[in-house]
């Protein structure tokens, strides 16, 4: 494995502007990665030739001083539900098979003006349901610290690639944990931005309400360039918001002095895995030994987190992904005999199981006689875990939890009992549903050498916080530091 | 037994804005199929409905119009359905918290002088069109019409005649006309009604079963179905059957309604919030300004055409009748031509025009700048009466310029007393007899010399000066 791999995302950035590797170079190492690492099922589309084409003219702009970004000419991945012009975006699904969207999403865009090297597209569970990437079309990735165990989902091929060194750094989604949930499960970090700060036009709606695009990447430094880069109002998205940008990274001090880390106690009870427990309460002393505060409280709404979320997911999935219907793009199945028929086939051999259970979920919660019940329900409960945040963010600055009950599951595990997979969610969907910046980082091993990771979350529009306390822990640990790669035969 | 209509109608509008609701794709009618759209209005994967404002301000200006409560704190909603012609397979439209309520439009007709109330109006997105291909058996999506802003105007079951729901569209038409927030042309589609009947024993206060009538092309369609659809219940709970509750398609050859899908098989819309657009706040100034713009409606022109200009009360009331007579009757009194001579113009020659080209007033050429010329013509002398209704008649296809026509056709009138009077001594002399008989008594013979002098001048010449030339010659 060549030497530059192992570099952060900034690192390399700086060695591209002194001259010391050229894009081409590094884009030419994480693809003979990307090769050796194959098995992992990490990449589902890769773009290798356009990567090369797109390298050598990013050096030359970087040679002439017209880019001079701190990622400038640095490669990285993105998931298979964002748009790239041109560039396969299936959702990993059968039913946007051969789809290549003719526009960018504005991300994909911003990257690009400051000299992004894409290398091709990721996996991840079939529209980005699931907590595993199972469910995806093109079979499951693999987690690089074991083989034999799933790289967490939905943004699994995404953290894989990272873990695995093959980027510098990824662009995933988070509903309910798909960014931070797979990042704590291979050891990377991740985080999910407070709802609005980056454009989801040319995201591929999974839950319209909850769904957020942010980096996987190697520490809490290079999460906050690519937000720097990233965030923003964007004309083409109602909900974007007019967020000033660009301020993160300089933002990353490491002082933590008086910063009040609070520790709701109901997300250390039962069904936590002792070790994750373990791991994730000494990130409290870490930060405790620089100078934070540590507070704890209780975060009485738990129960309801991830009933609340999978009627408001599944509801707004329901309707999103109906227009997949087979008369546009995409699949379209062979033998029907009228209208109805063809809707029928083409979603029936479409869409995989997991899917299908969440649309029919959500059509049943929308429908007449259920709504009141169910969905109008889960509205107020959603307000209901939206005030319990600021309750307890009048008392802290920060939350630490877990991001997940255990560490990565082996792959087979998870799928055959869906509602046991939804209630490993159970730390990471209230994030969401407050719509709240949220960050994973590696925090330890378990026992079977697989990472552990902790979670942040910080109050709306808190991302500075949450990466500079990120941060804080990484400049004393080196969990981040840690690489799967050459630690097992592979 | 007497019965009684009940109605109530569901009118879709177009809003006359450029672009669509949600992306900036033009509203122009027609274009070769799948030319006006764009990823966002199709529905492509990962795009986003961003508001467009001058959508939210013209429904909220009809709002104000029909007396509504304007909904401050609004938002859209998602309803749900598969069809090939909505790419989305929902309409993004308002159901919880549409944009104004609880309005009410006055109507007058032979009988009756009442108030119609609206339920509600709301803003949604068209749908495409599917076009089918009989030759191939192929039916085929344009996604020209998707996203184009639409308002649907909700009533109360107020209306108990055709008559009165001819008033209130027409009422309606006009209103929005005059705000200029549509162009409500129903032949292509920009006006469209739905209407909901039941007949019920006069005097009952329950409302019998209703039924829901589409394909509602024109007035006159709109007033044939709801005497066939009154007809059929009645005669149906006279034989002492039932109505069924259901949509029926009225066809226009045949002049009947038809079964098209009955309520048991009404569908589920799933309606929920859309998540993809925030809600929208409308300010109290913002609503005071859109107060302050609104322009004067179709009665309060009528009172002051009337009084101010001194119009007859029919004739003011076929200026206001259409929004583009109004405009063009304004435009060219402000350009200096007497408001009562403008207005005789427009219902006399103007209208016979219209009348043989089978036009529109919003689609004729002739601009209220060249008919002010023609009247400023006649003003000054320099044509006759006579000879601008034929300039009239010859400008209006296509507004040649009338003071250019009346110089390049020599139309000038002759305003040279020593050249009538010349003509008028050719005239007697060439017809002695009819001098003789005049001053023999026959007084009609005067009638005659005045055609042969005004012949003689290719009617050209002031008919008063000639006949005054004429007088005095037989008098003198």
């Amino acid at each position: 494995m060549k030497e530059i791999l192992n570099l952060t995302a900034l690192q390399l950035g700086a060695a591209i502007r002194k001259g010391e590797v050229s894009p081409v170079e590094a884009a030419r190492a994480a693809l003979e990665q990307i090769e050796a690492t194959k098995s992992d099922n990490a990449f589902v589309a890769l773009t290798a030739e356009a990567a090369l084409q797109r390298a050598e003219e990013v050096g030359k702009k970087i040679a002439a001083g017209e880019l001079t970004g701190p990622l400038a000419g640095v490669p990285l991945g993105i998931k298979d539900n964002i748009c790239t012009r041109g560039v396969s975006t299936t959702c990993a699904s059968k039913i946007l098979t051969g789809f290549e969207p003719p526009y960018n999403a504005t991300l994909v865009e911003k990257l690009d003006a400051l000299g992004a090297v894409s290398l091709g597209k990721l996996n991840m569970d079939e529209f980005a349901m699931g907590s595993t990437t199972e469910t995806s079309f093109y079979g499951p990735t693999h987690n690089p610290w074991d083989a034999g165990r799933v790289p967490g989902g939905s943004s699994g091929g995404a953290a894989a690639a990272v873990a695995a060194r093959s980027c510098w750094y990824a662009i995933g989604s988070d509903t309910g944990g798909s960014i931070r949930q797979p990042a704590a499960y291979c050891g990377v970090t991740g985080i999910k931005p407070t709802y609005g700060t980056v454009s989801r036009y040319g995201l591929i709606a999974y839950a319209s309400s909850l769904d957020q695009m942010g980096p996987l990447a190697r520490d809490a430094a290079d999460c906050a360039a690519v937000l720097d880069a990233v965030m923003g109002k964007d004309p083409r998205d109602g909900t974007s918001l007019d967020v000033p940008a660009g301020n993160l990274l300089a933002g990353l001090t490491g002082d933590v002095r008086g910063m009040k880390i609070g520790i709701p106690a109901d997300c250390f009870g039962d069904g936590l895995d002792p070790e994750v427990k373990k791991s994730v309460l000494a990130v409290a002393d870490v930060l405790r030994a620089r100078g934070a505060e540590i507070v704890e409280f209780t975060f009485p709404v738990m129960e309801y987190v991830v009933p609340t979320y999978y009627i408001i997911a599944a509801a707004e999935a329901s309707s999103n992904l109906s227009r997949f219907d087979g008369v546009k793009y995409g699949w379209r199945a062979e033998g029907y005999e009228d209208l109805t028929d063809l809707y029928n086939r083409t979603r029936t051999e479409g869409f995989g199981s997991e899917v299908k259970r969440r649309i029919l979920l959500g059509t049943f919660v929308l429908s007449s006689g259920y709504y009141d019940a169910y969905y109008k329900k889960a509205l107020q409960v959603k307000g209901l875990i939206k005030q319990a945040f600021d309750d307890a963010f009048g008392k802290c600055d920060l939350m630490l939890t877990p991001v997940a009950p255990t560490t990565a599951p082996r792959i087979g595990e998870s799928l055959s009992d869906p509602l046991q997979m939804y209630l490993s969610d159970i730390y990471t969907v209230s994030v969401n549903l407050a719509g709240l910046p949220g960050l994973s980082m590696p925090c330890g091993f378990d026992s079977k050498g697989m990472p552990i990771g902790a979670q942040l979350i910080g109050p709306a529009l808190g991302e500075a916080k949450v990466l500079n306390a990120a941060h804080a822990f990484q400049l004393d640990t080196d969990y981040h530091k840690q690489s799967p790669v050459g630690k097992e035969a592979r | 037994m007497t019965w009684e209509t009940v109605i109530g109608l569901e009118t879709h509008v177009e809003l006359a804005t450029k672009t669509k609701i949600f992306c900036s794709c033009t509203t122009e009618f027609g274009g070769a199929p799948n030319t006006h759209c764009c990823p966002v209005c199709t529905g492509m994967p990962g795009t986003l409905p961003v508001v467009n404002r001058q959508v939210v301000r013209f429904a909220a200006k009809a709002g104000l119009a029909l007396n509504c409560e304007i909904t401050r704190y609004n938002k859209f909603d998602r309803k749900n359905y598969f069809y090939p012609d909505l790419p989305k397979a929902y309409q993004v439209s308002q159901l919880y918290l549409p944009i104004a309520r609880n309005g009410r439009v006055p109507i007058k007709t032979e009988s009756v002088e009442k108030d119609i109330r609206i339920h509600e109006l709301h803003m949604e997105e068209d749908a495409g069109k599917l076009v089918h291909d009989p030759w191939i058996d192929q039916t085929k999506c344009d996604y020209n019409r998707c996203g184009v802003p639409l308002i649907e105007i909700v009533t109360e079951p107020d209306f108990r005649s055709a008559d009165e729901v001819i008033a209130y569209l027409e009422k309606l038409k006009s209103t929005l006309e005059y705000l200029g927030v549509s162009d409500c042309k129903m032949q292509e589609g920009s006006l469209r009604c739905d209407v909901n009947l039941s007949v019920r024993p006069a005097g009952s206060t329950e409302l019998g079963t209703r039924t829901e009538m589409k394909n509602l092309n024109s007035f006159k369609a709109i007033s044939r179905a709801i005497e066939y659809e009154a007809r059929r219940q009645i005669e149906l709970i006279e034989e002492g059957k039932r109505v069924v509750q259901e949509t029926r398609r009225w066809d226009d050859n045949k002049d009947a309604t038809f079964s098209m899908r009955s309520k048991e098989n009404a569908q589920d819309y799933r309606y929920f919030p859309e998540p993809d657009i925030p809600p929208l706040e409308l300010s109290q100034e913002y609503l005071e300004q859109l107060r302050a713009e609104q322009p004067e409606m179709a009665e309060a022109r009528k009172a002051r055409y009337q009084e101010q200009y001194g119009l007859p009360e029919y004739d003011a009331g076929i200026l206001i009748s259409q929004k583009a007579l109004v405009d063009f009757f304004e435009e060219t009194v402000a350009l200096g031509a007497p408001a009562k001579e403008v207005s005789n113009w427009m219902l006399g020659d103007m209208m016979r025009r219209l009348k043989d080209e089978e036009l529109e007033p919003k689609d004729m050429k002739l601009t209220p700048a060249n008919l002010a010329k023609l009247i400023k013509l006649i003003a000054d002398g320099k044509i006759n009466r006579n000879t601008a209704a034929k300039v009239f008649r010859a400008i209006f296809p296509d507004n040649a310029d009338a003071e250019e026509y009346v110089k390049t056709h020599g139309l000038e009138q002759v305003n040279d007393a020593g050249l009538v009077a010349q003509v008028v001594e050719k005239v007697f002399a060439a017809n002695e007899s009819a001098v003789a008989d005049y001053r023999a008594g026959n007084q009609k013979v005067m009638g005659f010399l005045v055609g042969q002098v005004m012949k003689e001048l290719k009617g050209k010449a002031d008919p008063k000066a000639v006949n005054q030339a004429v007088r005095e010659k037989l008098e003198g």
